[in-house]
């Protein structure tokens, strides 16, 4: 367990000293996110590996750790009410909209894949 | 006795106590609503936090000196999600054009009319670049908030909707589209809903759930990549 608390929270460290001496906008727990992603692929880790199952009990909670930021909404509650029609109105539309995007797109693009291996077969 | 209360409002290990205790109300309720799209943990525990804390007349740094300590996990937890995507990593030849093609379409779309929609309807610079992330899963869109000059608190709250709205309204609009495919649908839930869609389409399908997982990750990987440019050009 505790290899595999170094190995997420090294990932972390080192994505945020990347981005910060390579002064790009990315934040540093994504790019941490991606170096784990090489390392599982390149390891390939059995179930019982530290990593998977130290990652999967912070999955399993992952709400817990955004509930302070949460909180921190008492404190923009005024700011919520002044502009409620532009936090609706952008939520719900751009939501709509990139929904509708992925999934027009994505079924054209594997109609005609299953059109084309349908022609060569 | 004033010196009691003193310890207890100062002292981390009250807030974390509290927040811990708030967030275990709020799987309890997720329990009795037998998962309800709108009983999410995160919800309730910040609901009951707030309401504490206005009763006790307790500011918010004060309760961060606790809650800072579980904020810390939040960095470790969002690497994290690089095992559920690399537990999915096999479906990405099997899908590698929509991939590659309709999710940075839909990221683009995304922020881009969250920015000029909220700009339309009168809302300021701060606020669009709280919008923009919130198609990302909410520890990442926090991130991507926090170095953007958005509000992290107000972030979270509106990825969580962006959430609900998917596993609320998601397959009803899918139906009306006409879009039957299991993998297509779990990609466009994935990709705009995140983890409350991805949880949506698990219920729903085994297979549709592995492909919104999957949108969710590189949704995830391409909106904090996308963020930045596309408010910079806007």
């Amino acid at each position: 367990m505790i290899n595999g608390i170094l190995w997420v929270l090294g990932c972390q460290l080192v994505g945020e000293v990347l981005v910060r001496s390579l002064d790009i906008s990315i934040p540093g727990p994504v790019v941490g996110m991606v170096l784990l992603f090489g390392v599982l692929s390149l390891r390939r880790p059995g179930s019982e590996s530290g990593t998977l199952r130290f990652s999967d009990g912070l999955l399993r909670h992952l709400q817990l750790f955004f509930v302070p930021v949460s909180v921190g909404i008492m404190v923009h509650a005024s700011e919520i009410g002044q502009q409620w029609l532009p936090i609706a109105g952008g939520l719900v539309f751009s939501w709509a909209a990139g929904l509708v995007t992925v999934a027009l797109l994505a079924s054209w693009l594997t109609r005609r894949r299953g059109a084309e291996a349908e022609v060569r077969g | 006795m004033a010196e009691t209360l003193d310890f207890l409002r100062d002292s981390p290990l009250t807030w974390v106590f509290v927040t811990l205790a708030a967030y275990r109300a709020g799987l309890w309720v997720r329990g009795r609503t037998h998962g309800h799209p709108l009983a999410q943990p995160v919800l309730v525990a910040a609901a009951l936090i707030i309401a504490l804390l206005a009763v006790l007349g307790i500011d918010y740094d004060t309760y961060m000196t606790g809650g800072g300590l579980i904020h810390l996990v939040l960095g470790p937890a969002t690497v994290a999600l690089a095992v559920p995507l690399h537990r999915q990593a096999h479906h990405l030849r099997e899908m590698a054009l929509p991939l590659v093609v309709a999710l940075p379409a839909g990221a683009l779309v995304s922020i881009g009319s969250a920015v000029l929609t909220v700009r339309a309807l009168g809302g300021g610079d701060a606020l669009q670049n709280t919008i923009a992330p919130k198609a990302a899963t909410t520890p990442v869109a926090i991130a991507i908030a926090e170095g953007i000059g958005g509000v992290p608190a107000l972030v979270a709250a509106f990825t969580m909707l962006a959430g609900m709205l998917g596993a609320v309204f998601g397959p009803w609009l899918l139906d009306r589209l006409g879009v039957q495919d299991r993998r297509v649908r779990g990609l466009a839930m994935g990709s705009a809903s995140h983890g409350v869609g991805t949880s949506r389409s698990l219920h729903d399908s085994v297979v549709e759930g592995a492909f919104a997982g999957l949108a969710m990750g590189l949704t995830a990987l391409l909106t904090s990549v996308l963020v930045p440019v596309v408010v910079a050009l806007l």
